[in-house]
């Protein structure tokens, strides 16, 4: 039923952008209003509205997180450092829960800090929460296990191991005097307004090369530098699986657009972002760890219309458009889901 | 000899090292012409000069060396004295240069004799950057040990402070424009004179161990 809901909803939303979307104001605040906007919210965590309470007219201030030199010196700070060393340097700390050459901090940019980028002290206060993409309520620990299984294509550390306990301590540590169960600004990616072209592989691919192949190679191998990843590979072997979050095309837009390249970002258009997460998102991984019976079937039950799993760019871009006409009527009318026809999702956050 | 161990202290497998330690081109040791010999500012071993600023040029990317005498020959780079030099300089005067210093160890450093609170703000800007005003870390692209990544980004650690001031400064008022896609320019422009300062000294303290000169 809230799946068969999401679907609905998405349909909206792609009808609602494809009515007519200019190019978004730069500023953070503007953004995190279309990041609110009712939607399947896949990327940005909430499916629907802030939660309870939470009006977001009356959206809290940006937080800080503790800066590291205050990382106590005691038994409980050289946890919080084992955390940090784990996400900053997942390849050595949590070698045994890895299978491919991604750390943490490829996709959580500034050591998990940052915001825009998924930083993990908004990440901490939303659990537990309920997720479509599981079907349950997750806690932070069960959330950090996905991350392993399909960011990381390795192994979920059992909930009591050293390695989850030091992890969630740098969550809890970073998230000190953040407010429980809000939403604060920078939580996430931001949400990239769906641009006037349908994402297309050729600009894509110009896009990547002007922009991302200095780091990212020219087949987005990623480059090592004395044997380890200096850049993380982007598709391949190496890189994240069909089940993480950024192999979604909105999501990684999101992300691409406010962080890349380093000391760049918001540079990208609207455009560039979604042509080059397309792009990107068009490429060989390793397999989603959730395939059951066909590619088909699997994409059926967790691929929705953002991603390229089991369908060529032309279906998708068929089946985007179909979706469109579809919910055309509706998202003429700007239509804007009553409030509680999104209790059952709120605060629904998928990968 | 001297060069393989060091190769091999810093876990670099470097197969034409022995043979091209053996003999520097001609380029390097006598220059050609306008082209004086590098060596004459930047030693044989690619050392550079601290106090006059010439850049250690030891295990530079071929390609990143090859990229700044084109640059310097097209305009788009521009120095005094490195100018009509790289103009002098033949196709295989720089290739064979470029395979020369690549294969250099880098230098030991100087000893620091500089404020260890200017060094501490330098390190915490060289590994965690300002993100907040979007400044990433110098060792997000120039690996988490400045040795640089091959073959667009250059080592930076244990380069001359003097040198990187220099440069940091020449991208942030745009004397120096051919980086690619801005990547310098975008962050030395938000940066302050004492952040220059304190990163560029931090730098010229990494040095390589075990190897001196």
């Amino acid at each position: 039923m809230n799946r068969s809901l999401g679907y609905v909803l998405c349909a909206l939303a792609l009808g609602g952008i494809v009515g007519g979307c200019d190019k978004q104001p730069p500023e953070p605040k503007a953004t995190e209003a279309v990041a609110a906007k009712p939607g399947r919210g896949e990327q940005t965590g909430f499916a629907g509205a802030p939660p309870d309470g939470v009006d977001s007219a009356k959206r809290p201030a940006a937080f800080t997180p503790p800066a590291e030199s205050e990382i106590p010196q005691n038994e409980y700070g050289e946890t919080v450092l084992l955390g940090k060393n784990i996400f900053v340097n997942t390849q050595q700390y949590a070698k045994a829960y890895v299978g491919n050459g991604m750390n943490c901090a490829n996709c959580h940019l500034d050591n998990g800090r940052k915001a825009d980028s998924a930083p993990l002290w908004a990440a901490y206060v939303l659990y537990p929460a309920y997720r479509q993409k599981t079907g349950q309520v997750d806690t932070i620990q069960s959330r950090i296990q996905g991350c392993f299984l399909y960011s990381m294509n390795g192994k979920a550390p059992a909930l009591d191991s050293k390695e989850m306990t030091a992890l969630v301590t740098y969550h809890y540590w970073l998230a000190k005097g953040a407010p429980t169960g809000v939403k604060l600004p920078g939580q996430g990616y931001v949400k990239v307004a769906k641009p006037a072209l349908t994402p297309d592989l050729a600009r894509g691919s110009k896009v990547y090369e002007s922009n991302c192949a200095i780091c990212h190679g020219a087949n987005g191998e990623g480059i090592k530098a004395r044997g380890e990843y200096a850049f993380p590979p982007l598709w391949g072997r190496d890189s994240f699986n069909w089940g993480a979050g950024m192999h979604r095309i909105d999501t990684a837009a999101g992300f691409i657009q406010a962080n890349m390249p380093y000391g760049l970002g918001g540079t990208l258009s609207d455009q560039e972002a979604w042509d080059v997460a397309l792009f990107m998102n068009s490429h060989e991984r390793p397999q989603d760890p959730r395939l059951k019976g066909s590619i088909a079937q699997t994409r059926d039950k967790h691929h929705d219309e953002n991603c390229l799993y089991g369908r060529t760019p032309e279906e998708l871009a068929a089946s985007i458009a179909r979706k469109a006409e579809a919910g055309g009527d509706a998202a003429a009318g700007q239509a804007k889901p009553a409030p509680e026809q999104l209790e059952g999702l709120s605060p629904a956050i998928s990968h | 000899m001297r060069s393989i161990i060091s190769h091999a202290l810093m876990g670099v497998v470097f197969i034409a090292a022995p043979a091209v330690a053996a003999a520097p081109p001609a380029i390097v040791t006598q220059g050609k012409g306008a082209a004086l010999a590098c060596a004459s500012c930047h030693g044989a071993d690619g050392a550079g000069n601290a106090q006059a600023g010439f850049p250690v040029l030891a295990q530079l990317p071929p390609a990143h060396f090859a990229k700044q005498i084109a640059d310097f020959k097209a305009g788009t780079r521009t120095h005094p004295i490195m100018t009509p030099i790289a103009m002098a300089m033949s196709a295989e005067d720089t290739e064979s240069s470029a395979r020369h210093y690549a294969s250099q160890p880098r230098p030991k450093t100087d000893a620091a004799t500089v404020d260890p609170a200017v060094i501490a703000r330098g390190r915490n800007l060289a590994v965690n950057g300002a993100w907040d005003r979007d400044v990433p870390p110098c060792f997000k692209c120039h690996a988490v040990d400045g040795l640089g990544v091959a073959p667009a980004f250059p080592p930076i650690a244990g380069q001359h402070a003097a040198y990187t001031v220099s440069q940091l400064q020449a991208w942030k008022t745009g004397a120096r424009t051919n980086d690619p896609q801005k990547l310098m320019k975008t962050v030395a422009e938000k940066l302050s004179a004492d952040e220059i300062r304190s990163v560029a000294e931090y730098l010229a303290t990494l040095g390589n161990p075990g190897e001196g000169k």
